[in-house]
């Protein structure tokens, strides 16, 4: 789904192929109506002008609205005009959509599974060893290592934004010409993967700021990684990291 | 006569001390300004970090842990925080030219931070907040709040075995490391 590679497991279910299918089928639908990098997506006409508002989808109007209310809670920051001038809603779109497909599955009965898409996460229930999903934060320098362990406590959403490579930049919206270069990953715990994505994104575009915002936000934690590999948590982030309540 | 003198020498230079320490703690709690790098502080063995002075930055240690001797600077500050392992190389002496250097206001989200850069010997020695983030109710509420209680660590690779990796989608292996506007005037 939009360049990103997606990982599924589900464990215990009676049709694993008819749930994976069910999951994939969704991600493609977002991917072809939001995808940037697609010419005849939804969302690259709106840019073209080829689409009037009156005439968006109802995911599109939604997706819209959401990103109004999630730039309005972060002061600005939270902004799907890129620099060019186009809209893209990616950075909100991406965990909206993994948190749909988690619903798909929790609907048909589905308790223990966990999607992963592009590093962001959503799992619900436990592992097969019917411990807590434990999720392990890279290593931005050497992205084969992991820094840090954390354990989902209550089926919350993980979602890092991070310096990217491949032309998906997250910009400060309030100076859109300066890249983001001392916080180099910043990893959201939410209460569900649409609502860390969404903060994530904002965070991140914050610099170091971002670890502070996080901070104030109820129910959420962070854990900030500088350019030099200093690491910044919020108050409440320790409590993610042991596997016992 | 000696003794007594001596001791009474003391017992001043412990009462300026304690005044001292104790006026800082409190400075921190009531005076939340946000920090700059530990480097920038007037340490003489310190090697000055040049990419990180003059960057506003939210202070990245806990202020519990400060519990060090006074010092001219008149910024309270928490302690300097463990180095992590990828540290940058110091900068070589007599990089930048004595004086006084005023940096561009820059957004830190609740307010404004502007800071100017003290150079003598060539090093980084004191960093001066003109402006912080201070005359909104919100932001002082946002500084009061956020930063006693974040933590800092270095980072260290872990040998769990995890479930499942998060992580952004892609990586750069180049970062762009920019100084400061205020230490790019001081260069040579």
């Amino acid at each position: 789904m939009m360049g990103m590679t997606i990982t599924v497991e589900i464990l215990d279910s009676p049709s694993p192929e008819t749930d994976l299918e069910k999951v994939f089928s969704y991600f493609d639908y977002v991917d072809k109506k939001f995808s940037p990098y697609k010419e005849t997506s939804e969302i690259s006409k709106i840019n073209r002008g080829e689409l009037q508002e009156r005439d968006w989808s109802e995911d599109m109007k939604t997706v819209f609205t959401l990103s109004t209310e999630t730039n309005q809670k972060t002061n600005g920051y939270f902004d799907i005009t890129a620099p060019n001038g186009k809209i893209d809603p990616s950075g909100l779109v991406k965990g909206w959509a993994i948190y749909n497909a988690a619903q798909i599955l929790q609907k048909i009965g589905r308790e223990n599974f966990y999607i992963d898409a592009g590093g962001d996460i959503q799992s619900r229930g436990k592992n097969s060893r019917g411990e807590d999903w434990s999720v392990g934060i890279k290593n931005p320098f050497h992205p084969e290592e992991i820094v840090k362990v954390i354990y989902i406590k209550n089926n919350e959403g993980v979602a890092t934004s991070g310096s990217y490579l491949r032309g998906q930049h997250i910009y400060n919206p309030k100076n859109k010409t300066k890249p983001i270069t001392e916080v180099v990953s910043l990893t959201v715990i939410g209460p569900n993967i649409y609502e860390a994505d969404r903060f994530a994104t904002a965070a991140f575009a914050m610099e170091q700021n971002g670890i502070n915002f996080i901070e104030n936000l109820d129910g959420f934690e962070g854990y900030q990684i500088d350019k030099n590999g200093q690491a910044t948590m919020t108050s409440g982030f320790k409590k993610y990291t042991s596997i016992n309540v | 006569m000696k003794k007594f003198l001596l001791s009474f020498v003391f017992i001043i230079a412990f009462t300026f001390y304690a005044i001292l320490s104790s006026s800082k703690q409190l400075g921190i709690y009531i005076n939340n300004l946000p920090v700059g790098d530990p480097a920038s502080k007037s340490a003489p063995t310190s090697d000055p970090q040049p990419d990180k002075t003059i960057t506003p930055a939210p202070p990245t240690s806990n202020p519990k842990t400060t519990k060090k001797p006074p010092q001219p600077a008149p910024t309270p500050t928490p302690t300097p925080s463990p180095k992590p392992a990828p540290t940058p190389p110091p900068a070589p002496k007599g990089i930048y030219r004595d004086g006084s250097y005023t940096g561009t206001t820059a957004d830190a989200y609740y307010g404004n931070v502007q800071v100017a850069a003290t150079i003598q010997g060539g090093r980084l020695t004191d960093v001066q907040f003109l402006q912080y983030p201070s005359d909104r109710r919100t932001s002082i509420q946002i500084n009061t709040q956020a930063m006693p209680y974040l933590i800092t660590e270095a980072i260290q690779a872990q040998n769990a075995q995890v479930d499942i990796v998060s992580g952004a989608t892609d990586t750069s292996n180049a970062f762009i490391e920019s100084l400061g506007s205020a230490l790019a005037q001081a260069k040579n």
